[in-house]
């Protein structure tokens, strides 16, 4: 193994006095030593995850046959999707091709999974092909049930004030539509987010408070109001970070309805419903109520679910997440709880946060060190700690680096420098300079 | 961030501007400051003449490397939320006016043979190596 100038985050200072360094290393610099191994490595999605791990295990393996299954030719850049729905990025920003990313010696399947079997240890795909596997890593993504919001289809986006930036590069074009037109014109804004558990839990915030600053500078204040609704009880799942966002709602006058979940919509009259929880002040039981309301942009993130075919074939969590599926996984390993060749990284993964593509960067090292050590018949000894990374963006040009671990603590890459519950331009430069790059690096396994 | 290597930050950087793009900005940036050294190395002096106009050349990098980098991220002045944004705006302004002043001094001095403005420096001779430390003075 090549020696390497190493440093933790914390020393990130550090390496300007080893700038001279530079040109002796290459991002390949702390490779180990490939492991020999025939063993058959089938992945499941070439997104984030599938496309960076399979980067990262052909450089850990020598001889292994691995094929990733994966029906869609482009690759998406998620994390992009909230600047196209504001404008400040082109659809084309978050589309790449997934074949471009892949490493040589991996064989691409262009068809979707239909049904896994995991005592036979083999994957059937909808074109028929069965394809049978020693070590299976789960990394399909998530689906969105659109149909589960009555009234709501995706080709109502950009029209009647309706965006849903979810659904993709196009999705995200048309609510640009609907919210440039919102914001040249005012009104009544309605955000939501579903009960579930969801993709960049920050995003539905982030796209509220881009609104309220386009807004502000274009149709301007007193002429438009914004309502953030959600499901739950409170405005981030991380307590310290939600009573910032508290905070900072109140500053914008954002208002918030919390326990209040989509129902339904009425296009043409704009009309939404929603199902109010609380509890009967008398008996103290719980109760639902419904409440409509008239908007002129709502945008609607549908429920978020795991793909049927890993709901269907013995895979989901029984006993947690019952509507939604997600794999039943240690939270630290990945690993699946009843079945050990099984791993299940990104959106499908059953951890209790983790659904970002940041989440995806720690991630794959842990399933990397896993898989590898299983197949050389020992344990693995990385653990993830349900690190993920929110550049929570609260203007056009600020940001709040927030990132946390499943404990919800505050775990910041750079402390003292880049403080996470304050709104800074650093943070806004990181996030629409940097981010892109350190995913692509990550695709190719470099990061 | 979960390790910071030079090799990760190499890859960051490479797909930031693109393999090419990246690794010829490097070779300018090396160029530049080589052919900075070898003309004063070469000529043996500071041309404090050519050193005002590298200096007046110094706002102009300064604000066009701001005004750039805030273009490209629509962002604007009043989005500094705090001393950090502060210290980064004066790190792009460092840059992008040193950076100019350097590439303004060694195109004049290229351009233009040694002894052609002698004359009409108020200092005739100041020893390189002593010289360098003044033009970062100037920074």
């Amino acid at each position: 193994m090549k020696a390497s100038v190493q440093t933790t985050r914390r020393g990130l200072f550090g390496l300007a006095g080893a700038a001279a360094a530079v040109a002796a290393m290459g991002p390949g610099s702390t490779r180990a030593q490939a492991v020999s191994t025939r063993a058959k490595i089938v992945i499941i999605g070439a997104g984030a995850a599938g496309t960076g791990l399979a980067n990262k295990l052909v450089r850990r393996l020598d001889g292994a046959e691995i094929t990733i299954i994966d029906p869609r030719p482009e690759h998406l850049y998620q994390p992009g999707l909230s600047l196209v729905a504001t404008g400040l990025k082109p659809a084309s920003y978050v589309v790449s091709q997934t074949a471009d990313w892949l490493p040589r010696g991996v064989t691409l399947i262009a068809e979707a999974a239909a049904a896994i079997d995991p005592l036979a240890k083999t994957v059937a795909t909808t074109g028929g092909q069965t394809v049978a596997y020693d070590f299976l890593v789960l990394a399909p993504g998530l689906v969105l049930d659109h149909q589960a919001i009555e009234g709501f289809s995706r080709d109502l986006i950009g029209t009647n004030g309706i965006g849903a930036l979810y659904g993709g590069p196009e999705d995200a074009a048309k609510t640009w539509e609907a919210v440039r037109a919102y914001t040249e014109t005012g009104g009544v804004a309605l955000m939501s987010r579903p009960t579930t558990e969801m993709k960049c839990a920050g995003a539905p915030l982030k796209h509220a408070f881009l609104v309220e600053d386009i807004a502000s500078r274009t149709v301007g204040a007193g002429n438009f109001e914004i309502h953030y609704t959600a499901p739950q009880g409170a405005l981030f799942g991380v307590p310290i970070v939600a009573e910032k966002v508290r905070m900072l709602f109140g500053q914008r006058g954002i208002a918030t309805h919390m326990q209040h979940t989509l129902k339904s919509i009425e296009p043409g009259t704009k009309r939404a419903v929603f199902a109010k929880t609380g509890t009967d002040a008398a008996t103290g039981q719980p109760v639902t109520s419904d409440v409509e309301m008239q908007y002129d942009y709502l945008h609607v993130i549908p429920p978020q679910r795991a793909p049927d075919f890993i709901r269907q074939s013995d895979l989901s969590w029984a006993d947690k997440w019952t509507d939604q599926g997600w794999v039943e996984v240690d939270s630290k390993t990945l690993r699946h709880l009843r079945y050990p060749d099984i791993f299940a990284i990104g959106d499908v993964a059953g951890v209790p946060k983790g659904k970002t593509a940041a989440s995806v960067k720690w991630q794959i090292p842990v399933v990397e060190d896993h898989l590898v050590a299983a197949i050389g018949g020992q344990e693995g000894t990385a653990v993830y700690d349900g690190y993920t990374s929110c550049p929570l963006i609260t203007r056009v040009g600020q940001a709040m680096l927030i990132e946390f671990d499943y404990n919800n603590n505050l775990v910041p890459s750079f402390p003292g420098v880049i403080a996470p519950l304050e709104e800074l331009w650093i943070s806004w430069l990181m996030k629409t300079l940097a981010l892109k790059p350190t995913y692509n690096a990550m695709l190719r396994g470099d990061a | 961030m979960q390790e910071l290597t030079l090799g990760t930050m190499i890859a960051v950087f490479e797909e930031m501007f693109g393999r090419w793009l990246f690794w010829g900005l490097v070779a300018a940036a090396v160029v530049i400051t080589g052919l900075y050294l070898m003309v004063l190395i070469r000529d043996r002096r500071v041309s404090w003449r050519k050193f005002l106009v590298a200096q007046l050349s110094m706002p102009v990098g300064a604000v066009a490397a701001v005004l750039f980098l805030q273009q490209i991220t629509h962002s604007h002045l009043r989005d500094m939320g705090g001393p950090v944004d502060w210290l980064v705006l004066i790190g792009v302004a460092g840059l992008g006016g040193v950076g100019l002043a350097i590439m303004v001094y060694t195109l004049q001095s290229l351009l233009r043979r040694p002894g052609r403005d002698a004359g009409r420096d108020a200092v005739p001779e100041v020893r390189a190596v002593g010289a360098v430390p003044v033009v970062l003075e100037g920074s």
